[in-house]
């Protein structure tokens, strides 16, 4: 099993670095971010854009990156993708688990172990519906 | 008892709020002079975290020292520094003071401040550290275990209504609400079709949400070059610049 594991890892690592520069967050939520990675934004910012994007749509941090939340935006509403994926753009995306870094989002997604929160955070999505 | 909140949740009124002045010098009598300029003005004054990214005096022990002198503080926390142990201790400590008005913001980044090279946190970003605050309203940290008493924060936002992607911003703000945040302070902004765009879409999903517009006083059109040029997710339109440097030949009296 470990030997399959790491297998998957690599794989997984082989694909998404040159494609989306993959840090291996282990928790992947490029499907609902209009296939751009939120974690090449300098504040890995989950949940949108922040307040110091420039005029011209590029980053704060780097002006001469296009802002990620910029980017995203333009490809959630442009890009064919499935309307399932389209409306998970506004989830409230919980903080990253640090734990999971350097780990396969791959098999974190089939064992869901990418979907366990904070008990405090659990609570307050159960008792005020879905983000 | 906040005042703020009242005000905003149970009146029409328009509620004006203002920015206290950093604390580098002057110590207590300082913030005492501060307050006593801001206090008859002002429902509720925000307390800064490291306004831009240069260190002050504290967040919280600013809003404790405006407490102290009668002036209601907005208590900022800002997510670039502080890990989600260090926000929800800030919290903590708000609470324990009796400080209900508190603003989560994400933040600017490292590189606008005077030490570039010190290491950016944001382990949240605001809308989580929104969330956060609507969980320890909810008698736990994050973690779920108790805090008790539970707060009973009003817990604030900001959002930049003037900066792209400019049609998502409406959707952004909204997500702040749905994670708690029952008003939302504006960024600075020269653009009034943004800001009208901006305020229409919200009131559309959330009628009566409070949102509060910044301005801010200048004495020549060099500021507005100046953040136009150098502070990012702020625009400044050269007509605007224009029509301020022409009153520029009067002498200031």
């Amino acid at each position: 099993m470990p030997k399959l594991l790491n297998l998957l890892l690599a794989v997984e690592h082989g694909m998404k670095k040159p494609v989306w520069d993959c840090t291996m967050c282990g928790q992947c939520v490029l499907h609902s971010t209009g296939m751009t990675c939120p974690m090449t934004c300098p504040k890995t910012l989950r949940n949108g854009p922040c307040g110091g994007v420039r005029e011209d749509g590029h980053c704060e941090v780097k002006p001469e990156m296009r802002c990620v939340w910029v980017k995203a935006y333009d490809r959630k509403v442009s890009l064919p993708l499935p309307t399932v994926w389209k409306e998970h753009y506004n989830d409230l995306r919980p903080p990253v688990d640090m734990q999971l870094k350097g780990t396969s989002s791959w098999v974190n997604l089939i064992t869901k172990r990418d979907q366990q929160t904070p008990a405090g955070w659990a609570k307050r999505k159960e008792q005020s519906g879905s983000h | 008892m906040s005042k703020l909140r009242d005000l905003l949740t149970q009146t029409k009124d328009v509620v004006y709020t203002a920015e206290f002045p950093v604390i580098d010098g002057g110590g207590m009598e300082q913030v005492k002079k501060n307050v006593d300029r801001l206090a008859p003005w002002f429902v509720a004054v925000n307390a800064t975290d490291n306004t831009a990214a240069h260190a002050h005096a504290s967040n919280v022990s600013v809003a404790i020292a405006m407490k102290q002198h009668g002036l209601e503080p907005i208590m900022q926390i800002v997510c670039r520094d502080k890990n989600r142990l260090a926000v929800q201790a800030d919290m903590a400590g708000a609470n324990l003071h009796g400080i209900e008005n508190i603003a989560l913001l994400t933040g600017d980044d490292v590189t606008a401040g005077d030490e570039p090279e010190t290491r950016r946190v944001f382990d949240l970003d605001g809308p989580q550290a929104i969330n956060v605050a609507s969980i320890l309203n909810a008698g736990t940290y994050l973690s779920g275990r108790k805090l008790n008493p539970a707060p009973n924060f009003f817990i604030c936002s900001v959002e930049n209504p003037f900066a792209p992607p400019h049609d998502y911003r409406i959707e952004r703000a909204l997500k702040k609400h749905r994670a708690g945040a029952q008003m939302i302070q504006l960024q600075i902004g020269y653009h009034p079709d943004r800001l009208e765009k901006f305020c229409a879409g919200v009131a559309a999903t959330v009628p009566g949400l409070a949102i509060i517009p910044s301005v801010v006083l200048i004495k020549s059109a060099k500021p507005l070059s100046f953040m136009n040029d150098k502070v990012p997710g702020i625009s400044v339109p050269q007509e605007v610049i224009d029509r301020v440097a022409q009153y520029n030949r009067f002498p200031p009296r």
